[in-house]
């Protein structure tokens, strides 16, 4: 097993991640925050990220949140990849603003 | 005979992104009885419990989400009939032939305002449960997986859910258990609603997206089960979104997570009965948080905005 760091850019965090970890499970793990958790299985697009920078390894993930073209520009959700080198993400989720606003201002939840 | 019209809900399709390695999870960790696949590749299952052939089906697709969730209804004139009303609603119907669906008759199809594909269907082959109809003894031998007693309803989410209302109550014979009133004290964010005597067969949440599903929900058969399916959960590494808790709405225990697509489930008990002289309990938007999640009494972002 390898760990390799990873960068939020939108918040400057880092954190150790193994390779056998998504990089959302990863975070979750050492309970640190940047990158918004929904469904963790590839599914609802919450935890979409793009990826400035690094490889990894790339899981099924729903066609619904990422398409083929942002594919092709590192667009991908951060619970279906796993880290081989040091990786530098964007958050670019759905509920990006949780993060990168403060606490107070996420609800209600709008529907 | 009290109950007729409507039963109860039937089957469910899922969507899923790796059948395989969801026919594995459904049958290991859920603990369902596979049941065959048809010519399509879509994979069938029910519960142990369950006595009608198949319950959940799932479809491998590139996005998670549901294809269609199903009632079924006492006869086939009762289907006739019901179809003869929706269409007087102006609800356009289709018939789906009956084998399509393995083990299961001629469906009637038809979309909801909230854009849902819902079918009602009077035949599907009675396959048996594990204990069968003669002398049975109880199902309680540990057995792997979660094993739940049956699949039991859905939560949806989309936009117009007083057309909903009106077509579930108005044409299906639906009652009103339990309403979620916004700030404005009028509007509902969300409705349960029952076709028997349940707490919900079906409900319904308010959303800008249409076609949405938040859970499909599998009935447990106590509270302590429940806490043990959250032990089988940790152990298979399962996504738990929230609980072991309670809700404040329906009563019941629950928890809720994610299938290997991300789809939400939700392992429940409890609850309460619902009979259609009572008057329906109403929720204030200063209580909702208490109303969805009793022990925490707050809302929570997740839950209510991570659907597929």
């Amino acid at each position: 097993m390898q760990k390799f760091d990873i960068c939020i850019e939108n918040t400057g965090e880092h954190y150790a991640c193994a390779d056998s970890r998504s990089v959302l499970e990863g975070m979750e793990a050492l309970g640190r925050k940047g990158i918004p958790v929904g469904c963790r299985q590839g599914g609802c697009g919450v935890c979409k990220v793009q990826v400035l920078e690094g490889r990894f390894v790339r899981r099924v993930m729903s066609r619904a949140h990422v398409s083929a073209e942002e594919e092709s520009e590192g667009c991908v959700l951060s619970c279906r990849i796993y880290p081989s080198s040091d990786l530098r993400v964007n958050v670019i989720g759905a509920m990006k603003k949780n993060v990168c606003r403060p606490a107070a201002a996420s609800l209600p939840p709008n529907p | 005979m009290a109950m007729t019209g409507v039963l109860r809900p039937g089957h469910a399709q899922i969507r899923v992104l790796d059948l395989e390695e969801s026919v594995k999870w459904y049958t290991d960790v859920m603990g369902l009885m596979p049941m065959g696949r048809d010519a399509q590749g879509r994979a069938y299952f029910k519960t142990r419990s369950e006595r009608d052939h198949n319950s959940v089906v799932l479809r491998q697709a590139d996005e998670a989400g549901i294809d269609f969730f199903a009632f079924k209804v006492l006869d086939d004139a009762t289907l006739a009939d019901l179809e003869r009303k929706l269409q007087a609603h102006g609800v356009a119907t289709e018939r789906i032939p009956a084998g399509e669906l393995m083990e299961t008759g001629e469906r009637v199809r038809f979309k909801i305002p909230t854009g849902h594909t819902i079918e009602l269907y009077a035949q599907k082959t009675a396959a048996g449960s594990t204990t069968g109809c003669f002398d049975p003894e109880v199902d309680v031998i540990d057995g792997p997986g979660l094993r739940p007693i049956r699949m039991d309803h859905c939560l949806l989410y989309g936009g117009d859910i007083d057309g909903n209302v009106k077509l579930f109550t108005e044409v299906l014979g639906f009652s009103m258990v339990e309403r979620v009133k916004l700030e404005d004290g009028q509007t509902d964010l969300a409705v349960w609603l029952t076709c028997s005597a349940k707490a919900h067969d079906i409900a319904f949440v308010r959303h800008a997206e249409d076609g949405k599903l938040h859970h499909l929900s599998f009935q447990m058969p106590s509270w302590e089960s429940v806490l043990r399916a959250a032990d089988i959960m940790s152990i298979n590494r399962v996504s738990i979104d929230i609980g072991p808790t309670r809700h404040g709405i329906t009563q019941g225990t629950t928890i809720y997570f994610f299938d290997p697509s991300g789809n939400r489930l939700e392992t429940f008990c409890g609850g309460y009965d619902h009979y259609p002289d009572m008057q329906h309990i109403t929720w204030s938007w200063e209580h909702v948080g208490r109303g969805i999640f009793y022990h925490d009494r707050k809302l929570n972002d997740a839950f209510l905005s991570v659907v597929t």
